[in-house]
C-alpha cells in the first residue's frame, strides 16, 4: 500500500468550543506505533475518537487509507480501523465467545451469521489475551482487567489495520500490562497493523512505542520519536508536575519529582 | 452458541405454540368446541352456530390478541435496545399515555367507536412526536434525554386521566377502567395489526445483528459500523407505531412488552437468547401467544363475567419471570 494507513493534515479537534488540538499533521503507516499523552481533559479521548472517524474534526482533513471516512462508508471502514474504547459496558447478559465474536459484524453480510471461521478468530483472540478458559463465561461476572482483555479481544477478531486504543492498560496487573503491549509489537511486526495508543505510563511508552504525541490541551501538541519527544523537560510540562530522568546503561526511566 | 439451525427450530417450536394457543382460544368459551367442531368450521362444513362463534367472535379476537401481544413485545424488545435499559417498555416514553388521553377523552363526550380508535391514534401519535421533538432539541439525542422526556410526558399524561376519570359519568367508569387495563372484548378485525406486525417484523429482522451490537453501547456499535443515528431513529419511530396500533385494539395491556422479551432471555439463556436474531422473532411469537392464552382465561375463568386481560398478563406474568430469574444461573467454565 502506497499511501499510509491513517494521514491527517492541518486537523483540528475542538470540544464545546475549546480548541484541544489545533493543526495536527500525523502520518500513520503499517507497523507502527504512536502513543498519546496528555493529562487528564487534554482531549486524547476526543483526538482519538476523530482519528476513528467517530466525530467530524473542526477542521483540516482526515483519510484512512488514502480514502476519507465518507468515501469509505462505515463498513469498510470498520474493516479497516477499529477503537478500544474507555470503558466498556454491558447493559445485557453475554457469554464472553459472543461479545468477542461481535468483532466479525463488519466482515459478515446482512443475513449471514458467524460461521466457524468466525469462531476460529474469535477463540484465537481470546487465546491471545489468555481468556480462552472463560469463553463461556457471563461478561457480568469478569473483574475489570478480564473485560479490558475481552475488549482488545472482540478488537483482535475485528481485525482492523489500524488499532486505535484508549487507555489499553487500565485495568490490567502488571503481567498483562506488558503481554498487552508484546501483543501490539508482535502484530505491528507480523501483520503489518499500526497502533494508536493513549497510555499514562511514558516508561512504557517510550519502551514500546516508536512514536510519541503529546497534548497540551491548549491547543499544542508535540509529536516525534519517542526518545526525542519523551524527555524530562518535555513531560514536566506536560503533566505540570516535575519528572527526574534515570538512566540504566541505555535504558532511560522517568520518575515523579 | 449463536447458530442459524437452533434459532429457527426454536421459533418453529414458537410458532406451533402460537398456534397452539389460538386453537385453544377457539374451542374454549361458555360454548365448548371440540378440536373436530373446529376442523368442520374451518373447512366449511358446518355454517352453524358453533361456526358463527368461531368465525365472528372467536377468532377475530384470537387473532386480535395474537397480533396485540406480538406488537408490544417487539416494541418492548426495541425500547429496551434504544434505551439500553432493560426495564424499559413501550410504555415508557409515553406512546400510551397519550392514546390513553385520547380514548377517554372520546369517551367522556360519548363519541362512536371508530372516533374512539382515531383519537386514541393521534394522541399516540401526538406524545410520539412531542417525547422527540422535545427530547431532540438540543441536538444530543441521549437515553436519558429522551427517557426523562418519555417519562415526564407519561405523567402529564397520568394526570389528565386521572382528571378524565373523577369527573366522568358513573356508567362510562367501567368502560374506561376497563380501556386502562386493557381487553380485547372490544377488538374488531384484526388484519391491519396482523399486517404491520409482520411488516415490522420484517423491517427490523434484516438489522438484527445491528441493534444487538447498539443494545451493547452506542460508540463501540459506531465503530464496528453501525448507522447508529439512523438505526435508532428507525427503532424509535417503530416501536412507537408498534405500541400505538396495540394500544389502539386493546387499550393499554401491561407487562406483556416489558416482560416478554426478558422472559426470551432467560428461558434461552443457554442458546444465545440475547442475539437479537433469535430474540425477536422469538419475543414477537412468544408475546402473541402469552396475550392469546391470558384472553381465554380472561374470558372463561368467572364467565359469563369477562376480566380486564391486563390483569391476567400481569398475574400469569410476573410469578413466570420470577421463577425464571431464580433459576440457576448457568454453571461458570464449560
Amino acid at each position: 500500500m502506497t499511501s499510509p494507513l491513517l494521514a491527517a493534515r492541518a486537523l483540528d479537534v475542538d470540544i464545546a468550543g475549546n480548541t484541544l488540538v489545533r493543526g495536527l499533521d500525523l502520518s500513520l503507516s503499517g507497523g507502527e506505533t504512536l502513543a498519546i499523552l496528555g493529562r487528564n481533559g487534554s482531549g486524547k479521548t476526543t483526538l482519538l475518537h476523530t482519528l476513528a472517524g467517530l466525530r467530524p474534526p473542526a477542521g483540516g482533513t482526515l483519510e484512512l487509507c488514502g480514502k476519507s471516512y465518507l468515501a469509505h462508508g462505515l463498513r469498510e471502514a470498520a474493516r479497516l480501523r477499529g477503537l478500544l474504547a474507555q470503558t466498556q459496558s454491558d447493559a445485557f447478559p453475554a457469554s464472553v465467545l459472543e461479545t468477542a465474536l461481535i468483532g466479525r459484524h463488519p466482515h459478515l453480510g446482512r443475513w449471514a451469521w458467524e460461521g466457524a471461521a468466525d469462531e476460529r478468530i474469535a477463540r484465537d483472540a481470546l487465546r491471545a489475551v489468555a481468556l480462552q478458559e472463560l469463553e463461556m463465561r457471563e461478561v457480568h461476572t469478569l473483574s475489570g482487567g478480564e473485560r479490558q482483555r475481552l475488549g482488545i479481544a472482540t478488537l483482535l477478531t475485528q481485525q482492523p489495520l489500524l488499532y486505535l486504543l484508549d487507555e489499553p492498560l487500565a485495568h490490567l496487573d502488571l503481567a498483562h500490562q506488558i503481554a498487552m503491549l508484546d501483543l501490539t509489537r508482535r502484530y505491528a511486526g507480523e501483520c503489518g497493523a499500526a497502533f494508536v495508543i493513549v497510555m499514562h505510563d511514558m516508561n512504557l511508552a517510550l519502551r514500546y512505542c516508536r512514536r510519541a504525541l503529546l497534548l497540551f490541551g491548549d491547543g499544542r501538541w508535540t509529536e516525534g520519536a519517542s526518545e526525542d519527544v519523551l524527555t524530562a523537560e518535555n513531560l514536566s510540562e506536560l503533566y505540570g508536575h516535575r519528572l527526574r530522568e534515570l538512566c540504566d546503561g541505555d535504558s532511560r526511566y522517568f520518575i515523579a519529582a | 452458541m449463536p447458530n442459524r439451525r437452533r434459532a429457527l427450530l426454536i421459533v418453529f417450536l414458537l410458532a406451533m405454540a402460537a398456534v397452539a394457543s389460538v386453537a385453544v382460544s377457539l374451542a374454549a368459551g361458555s360454548m365448548a368446541l371440540s378440536y373436530s367442531d373446529l376442523w368442520h368450521v374451518f373447512c366449511g362444513d358446518d355454517a352453524g352456530i358453533a361456526g358463527e362463534v368461531v368465525r365472528t367472535l372467536r377468532l377475530p379476537r384470537a387473532l386480535a390478541g395474537l397480533a396485540c401481544g406480538g406488537l408490544l413485545a417487539l416494541a418492548g424488545a426495541l425500547m429496551q435496545v434504544l434505551l439500553r435499559n432493560p426495564l424499559a417498555d413501550p410504555y415508557v416514553l409515553g406512546v400510551s399515555g397519550g392514546a390513553s388521553v385520547g380514548a377517554l377523552a372520546a369517551m367522556l363526550f360519548g363519541l362512536p367507536l371508530i372516533v374512539l380508535h382515531l383519537s386514541a391514534f393521534a394522541g399516540a401519535l401526538i406524545s410520539m412526536l412531542l417525547v422527540f421533538g422535545l427530547a431532540h432539541g438540543d441536538g444530543s439525542w441521549t437515553q436519558t434525554r429522551l427517557l426523562l422526556t418519555g417519562v415526564i410526558v407519561a405523567a402529564g399524561a397520568g394526570a389528565l386521566v386521572a382528571l378524565m376519570l373523577s369527573i366522568a359519568p358513573e356508567h362510562q367508569l367501567r368502560g374506561m377502567l376497563f380501556w386502562l387495563m386493557g381487553d380485547l372484548s372490544q377488538a374488531e378485525s384484526p388484519w391491519a395489526a396482523l399486517a404491520l406486525l409482520a411488516c415490522g417484523l420484517a423491517s427490523v429482522l434484516p438489522y438484527a445483528r445491528d441493534l444487538g451490537l447498539l443494545a451493547r453501547g452506542e460508540l463501540s456499535a459506531q465503530a464496528l459500523g453501525v448507522p447508529v443515528a439512523r438505526l435508532r431513529l428507525l427503532i424509535y419511530v417503530l416501536a412507537s407505531l408498534f405500541t400505538a396500533a396495540a394500544v389502539n385494539i386493546a387499550g393499554s395491556i401491561g407487562f406483556i412488552g416489558l416482560i416478554v422479551p426478558h422472559l426470551v432471555r432467560l428461558a434461552m439463556r443457554n442458546s444465545a437468547g440475547n442475539d437479537q436474531r433469535l430474540l425477536l422473532p422469538a419475543s414477537v411469537l412468544a408475546g402473541g401467544t402469552l396475550l392469546v392464552a391470558a384472553d381465554t382465561l380472561a374470558r372463561t375463568v368467572v364467565a359469563p363475567q369477562q376480566l380486564p386481560v391486563g390483569v391476567l398478563t400481569a398475574l400469569l406474568g410476573v410469578p413466570a419471570f420470577l421463577y425464571l430469574l431464580s433459576r440457576q444461573p448457568r454453571p461458570s467454565g464449560i
